[in-house]
């Protein structure tokens, strides 16, 4: 293949991938910036969702792309579930202090990985797409599906932003954000409100695993990379900032996907990492964070 | 009305309220003076419910706010306007007033009297809370809370940093708030705007309310003034 038409497959994967990152990243944003919580926990509810994906696939007497659309609702939901539990039991307890919360979701992260390991098993299984076709493009085929995924992503990021800006819940999560002492002065739940947000990040790390599910197979160890990623997204984006976030994935999915095609996928996350370290140094707040 | 009535509050293990009882009727204004430190805001903070009450009760109207959670105090009809504003900078004035209408649940009109009463906040909506000068910020902070359309308004030094015009214009806002029958505690340090706008005055020192009087009472003799307030 020559430079050009190869230049454009990776620009095709990148997008793809920064596309997904950009969902687990903004996940993990949103619970940063409203309970101060750094979720390291966070890849293993995008683990849960691809495993749950698997599993409503495997024993839904459905076709597949009945199955498929039946666990991108339940596997979020399922995963939102898990994880307001988390919280209550868990973090609420501690006051969320933020070293306790980091310990307590380093914790989270082996059980929940044990427990996938012990009931799903430590083989990686596939799940059926819910479509298969081929776009042909001149010089190669390309997925439509993983265009698809593209699209789903989108349109996904565009409800969570419309919610966070528009609707009266992403007002109070918002207003939380800002002071939360306050914000019980003017009757706001906060309890409430950070389970409510726990439970949409770990959502949106469990949707992201349910459109790769059919690219990648789901795995037990499968939560490492894209907790990684959403790490250096969402710290080169600025903490809590959701538009630094998703710009920043998309230079890191897009720089990934092109680096790992030219060069190296390790070489990709060499410079992402070193990305990170310039950015800690020269800009601690990220691009678009606020400075603390 | 808003009965506070021995209590004992404070941070951590630490005690800043001492067995403190006060009371604010409808239709007055209480001033609440004291010197730095004398734990005023802490006062109001525990009427809020965001500082724990170790012994004691607050009440308002036959509940007790001190066994409610805070979020839920608010909704029993008091509202806060705290030391140093604290708005929601970063969201515009229009969701700040947004926020202080979930309270209570209150609409339109709630909204359309409280900017009737700060015309100034109704040409800038769309402003960034953080961006609007110290005035209009404690404009917002007031309007905020009034959107609670409280029985009990507490107000913490509220004209702290602002120029004579816009400490004219808080004091007859709290003044024509006063004539709907309003409770308000008002913590204010200059005597003057407190000769002007109390009904009582109440002298706070180390946790304790030292005195509380008429108005009248600090007119003719201004001795309290010099012993709880130094001037
Ligand atoms: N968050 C806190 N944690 C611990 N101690 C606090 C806290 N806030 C206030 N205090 C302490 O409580 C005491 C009373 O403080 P408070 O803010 O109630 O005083 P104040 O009368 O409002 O003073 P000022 O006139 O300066 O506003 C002070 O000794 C203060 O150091
Ligand atoms: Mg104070």
């Amino acid at each position: 293949m020559s430079f050009g038409p190869f230049l454009l497959l990776a620009v095709l994967e990148g997008t793809v991938m920064a596309a997904v990152l950009a969902l687990t990243s903004v996940g993990l944003s949103l619970v940063f910036g409203v309970m101060r919580v750094v979720n390291v926990a966070h890849g293993e509810f995008y683990m849960l969702g691809a495993i749950l994906a698997w599993f409503v696939t495997y024993y839904l007497p459905f076709p597949p792309a009945l199955a498929w659309v039946a666990a991108l609702i339940i596997a979020p939901l399922v995963v939102a579930a898990i994880a307001a539990l988390a919280d209550t039991f868990v973090l609420k307890r501690l006051n969320y202090a933020p070293e306790a919360t980091i310990v307590a979701t380093i914790g989270l992260l082996y059980m929940v990985q044990q427990a996938a390991l012990t009931i799903y098993g430590p083989d990686a299984r596939p799940v059926a797409a819910p479509f298969e076709w081929r776009i042909q493009l001149p010089w190669f085929g390309y997925s439509g599906y993983k265009l698809f995924v593209v699209g789903a992503a989108g349109v996904i990021l565009a409800a969570v932003w419309l919610f966070m800006t528009r609707s009266t819940a992403g007002l109070v999560m918002r207003a939380t954000q800002i002071d939360r002492d306050t914000a019980q002065c003017f009757g706001i739940n906060v309890d409430r409100v950070y389970a409510g947000t726990f439970a949409l990040g770990a959502a949106l790390a469990a949707a992201a695993a349910v459109l790769i599910v059919p690219i990648q197979q789901a795995h037990y160890l499968m939560g490492h990379d894209p907790l990684l990623l959403s790490f250096i997204v969402v710290i080169i984006g600025g903490l809590g900032s959701i538009r630094g976030t998703l710009v920043a994935a998309l230079v890191i999915g897009l720089s990934d996907g092109i680096i790992s095609m030219f060069f190296s996928p390790t070489l990709a996350k060499i410079i992402a990492t070193l990305l990170v370290a310039l950015v800690l140094v020269f800009r601690p707040q990220g691009l678009f964070g606020a400075r603390a | 009305m808003l009965w506070v009535e021995g209590v004992t509050a404070g941070y951590g293990n630490g005690v800043v309220l001492r067995d403190l009882s006060f009371k604010a009727a409808k239709g007055q204004v209480t001033c609440i003076m004291g010197r730095n430190g004398a734990g005023k805001s802490t006062l109001m903070k525990a009427i809020m419910g965001l500082v724990p009450v170790q012994s004691g009760r607050i009440l308002l109207s036959g509940t007790v706010l001190s066994d409610l959670p805070a979020h839920q105090v608010p909704g029993q009809g008091i509202a806060y306007v705290p030391q140093g504003r604290r708005l929601f900078g970063g969201l515009t004035v229009a969701e700040n007033i947004e926020i202080g209408l979930l309270a209570r649940k209150r609409g339109t009109r709630t909204r359309d009297f409280v900017l009737d009463l700060f015309p100034r906040l109704g040409n800038r909506l769309d402003q960034i809370a953080s961006t609007l000068s110290g005035g209009e910020q404690q404009m917002l902070a007031i309007a905020r809370a009034l959107c609670i359309e409280p029985e009990v308004l507490l107000l913490d030094e509220p004209t702290e940093g602002l120029q004579p015009s816009m400490i004219t214009a808080i004091r007859d806002t709290v003044l024509k708030l006063r004539e709907t029958g309003l409770a308000t505690v008002l913590v204010e340090q200059r005597v003057d705007a407190v000769l002007r706008m109390a009904d009582r005055v109440a002298f706070m020192e180390q946790g304790q309310i030292k005195a509380d009087v008429p108005v009248a009472q600090v007119q003719a003799d201004s001795a309290l003034f010099k012993q709880f307030v130094g001037v």
